[in-house]
């Protein structure tokens, strides 16, 4: 039986830490993630978990720490947002590139410039091609359920990949609803021991990690880096067919919602999408066939797949929380046009943006877009590139 | 190839498979298995009859290229020297001295 | 399409009307219903007027937005009323409870021609008879539950006492008064 309860997405994600209880945990705090290494610093005093926990005095230490902590044969995680992660940048890259299999959990929150504490995808869509997973989730249900599934997926041997679990700042991190916890005893023999084959501390098998590597070895790197992120797109379908098992609930790539017969679909990330799924049954009810799907694991991004399940739309509106400023579209926006064009989909594809900064993303912002696509399929409104959703005019 | 593979079957013609998991390199003392004694431009000779084995130049050489056995200093490695002189620097009693070319 | 009830909370920072938010949310959740309990972030300072909000509902909630048109507002600290729009969105059909020592003809030219129910309660009465200090929270928290018809009062003071023996396990003398307050705000609001 699951425990109902009801928690922010900062206390699932903290409690899924208490369950999972790794090795080490540096952290270093900044809004709106400070709260999980609070809680976490929090069960370690009260007796609840025996996790390492490192104060230290940077994002960039943070993550130095966890790398080497994961190098030295230890489960190891950290959490972080915004400018905190722009400070880890070029450690991201490191523990990719050395196969460092470990966990952050990322709260979105805009990058400054102007500064803002509110949420949007621009600091984890900044690292996309740094070589590491990333899976968004939209409440604190999926917040917590992808915690758990984390470390499976990052420390499979097919794998071997940092992990960035990411939730919506504050839409999800401080609100608190409902939640279906699964029982401590479930989620340790679902997670397991980490037993690594080579690290750090083995004295039997001495070894360095991370050496420089010359033009004869950067590119076979990079191609290895590759093709474990493609391995991780089976490990992640089989690790979420065992999570339903003890959990009910079913993950994938994306979430359809009512995508199957949709004339016209949005495509879109986090909190986001439960608000679409509102404005969806509110024009079902008026008989428009409007769909959903919500994209969960970003990295590696499921193009194919996307294509497939967008083949048979009429028009889709792609969204983006996160400016790329190629005036030529964002991150999520341009990669499933990409897929649509490789899988030669003809879909009449716009891309949005909305919620930067924490603007309001409200059932009627998706009801507009929606509008928009209707016009769009049948052809009394030419498709409008790149528009703001919500922008004051 | 996460296995502890053996790494000096790696070289710079090996295809992309053939490499260990983020370049780890497995087993210590690997650096022993290259000669960068070519890399010299100057070389260091000892002047045995000047060397009193006091060992000061030992520990300062970056190269490990200064072998002691039971005690006393052998000859310089010179597989391994690579000719940057702080030997002589430290030597209080003239028995180094660097010499042009390899 | 309303499905939940929709409450949004007016006060100050400091005040703990997210706090109050955040405890609705948690006496709801314990009579089985589903809950949101959210604040809106912005650059913190005591004193500066926030806002809180809350679904309630027997359905799972997916919307993950501020709320617009809610049914009912609470305003903890009413020299709110002279700076922000508290009735804004507010639905004829709902109510709005006011922590205010003014009566309600007072009250009600303040609130830009709200059509709705007006409830007034003096929270700081309250407070002070019961607990000796200005708390807010306690007596604006039944309030709502009264007006709205959140839950039964019964099962409201029952899930109160269970959630203050727990939160104030180490000083148990101030259970007492929290209960009073709760008790004495059923019978003060009008």
């Amino acid at each position: 039986m699951s425990i109902r309860e009801r928690m922010s997405g900062n206390e699932a994600v903290a409690y899924a830490i208490k369950q999972i209880n790794p090795d080490v945990m540096p952290a270093f705090p900044i809004t709106p993630s400070t709260e999980i290494p609070q809680m976490v610093s929090t069960y370690i005093a009260n007796g609840e978990m025996d996790t390492e926990f490192i104060p230290v005095e940077s994002e960039h230490s943070s993550m130095s720490a966890t790398m080497g902590a994961s190098a030295a044969g230890a489960r190891a995680l950290t959490a972080t947002s915004s400018c905190g992660l722009a400070y880890m940048w070029e450690l991201l890259y490191v523990a990719a590139s050395d196969r460092l299999p470990l966990v952050l959990a990322l709260v979105n929150r805009a990058l400054t410039g102007p500064i803002n504490i509110n949420c949007d995808h621009s600091d984890s869509m900044g690292a996309r091609d740094s070589g590491w997973i990333q899976i968004y989730a939209e409440n604190n249900q999926e917040a917590y359920d992808n915690f758990i599934q984390s470390f499976r997926i990052s420390e499979h041997p097919d794998v071997m990949l940092p992990f960035m679990a990411c939730q919506d700042g504050f839409i999800t991190s401080h609100a608190v609803e409902n939640i279906e916890l699964i029982e401590d005893d479930k989620v340790k023999a679902f997670v397991g021991d980490y037993n690594p084959e080579n690290y750090l501390l083995n004295a039997d098998m001495p070894m360095a990690i991370g050496p420089y590597a010359t033009s004869p070895f950067y590119m076979e790197t990079k191609m290895n880096q590759r093709l474990a992120m493609k391995n991780a797109k089976k490990v992640i379908l089989e690790v979420a067919e065992e999570f339903e098992k003890i959990s009910g609930r079913k993950y994938g790539f994306f979430e359809e919602y009512k995508l199957e017969d949709a004339e016209i679909a949005i495509v879109i990330m986090g909190s986001a999408a439960g608000t679409t799924k509102d404005a969806i049954d509110a024009l079902r009810d008026k008989g428009i066939k409007a769909g959903l799907l919500k994209i969960r694991v970003f990295r590696p991004f499921p193009g194919e797949e996307i294509a497939e399940a967008l083949k048979n739309v009429k028009a889709v509106a792609i969204l983006d929380r996160a400016e790329s400023f190629s005036a030529c579209g964002g991150p999520v926006g341009s990669e499933v046009k990409a897929a649509l064009y490789d899988a030669k989909v003809g879909v009449t594809a716009v891309n949005y943006f909305y919620g930067i900064g924490g603007r309001d993303y409200t059932v009627e912002s998706a009801t507009s877009v929606f509008e928009d696509l209707m016009k769009i399929a049948d052809g009394s409104m030419e498709p409008e590139q790149f528009k703001y959703v919500g922008l004051r005019k | 190839m996460s296995k502890a593979t053996d790494i000096t079957k790696i070289h710079e013609q090996s295809p992309y498979y053939d490499i260990t998991l983020g370049n780890q390199v497995y087993g210590g003392g690997g650096a022993a298995m290259f000669n960068t004694g070519e890399w010299r431009t100057q070389t260091p000779v000892i002047d045995w009859d000047k060397c009193t084995h006091c060992l000061l130049c030992t520990p300062v050489c970056p190269d490990s290229s200064i072998p002691v056995k039971d005690g006393k200093r052998e000859d310089f490695d010179y597989n391994h020297c690579k000719g940057c002189g702080i030997c002589e620097r430290v030597c209080s009693f003239g028995a180094i001295t660097m010499k042009e070319g390899i | 399409m309303k499905k939940n009830i929709e409450i949004r909370w007016h006060g100050r920072g400091g005040q703990g009307a997210k706090t109050a938010a955040l405890l609705l949310a948690d006496v709801a959740f314990n009579t089985g219903m589903h809950v949101q309990g959210f604040p809106e972030y912005g650059p913190e300072r005591m004193g500066a007027p926030i806002t809180a909000y809350n679904r309630i509902g027997d359905s799972p909630i997916r919307v993950h937005s501020n709320i617009y048109n809610p049914d009912y507002v609470v305003v903890v600290d009413e020299t709110l009323l002279h700076s922000v729009d508290v009735t804004k969105g507010l639905s004829k059909d709902g109510a709005i409870v006011i922590n205010t020592t003014k009566e309600k003809d007072e009250i009600i030219p303040l609130l830009n021609g709200y059509e709705g129910k007006v409830y007034i309660i003096d929270a700081r009465k309250v407070s002070m008879a019961t607990l000796g200090k200005y708390f807010p929270n306690s007596p604006m928290l039944a309030a709502i539950v009264k007006v709205a018809h959140i839950m039964d009062e019964e099962v409201f003071l029952s899930q109160m006492e269970a959630s203050y023996q727990h939160k104030f396990a180490k000083k148990p003398e101030v259970i007492e008064g929290n209960m009073n307050a709760l008790k004495m705000a059923f019978e003060e609001v009008k």
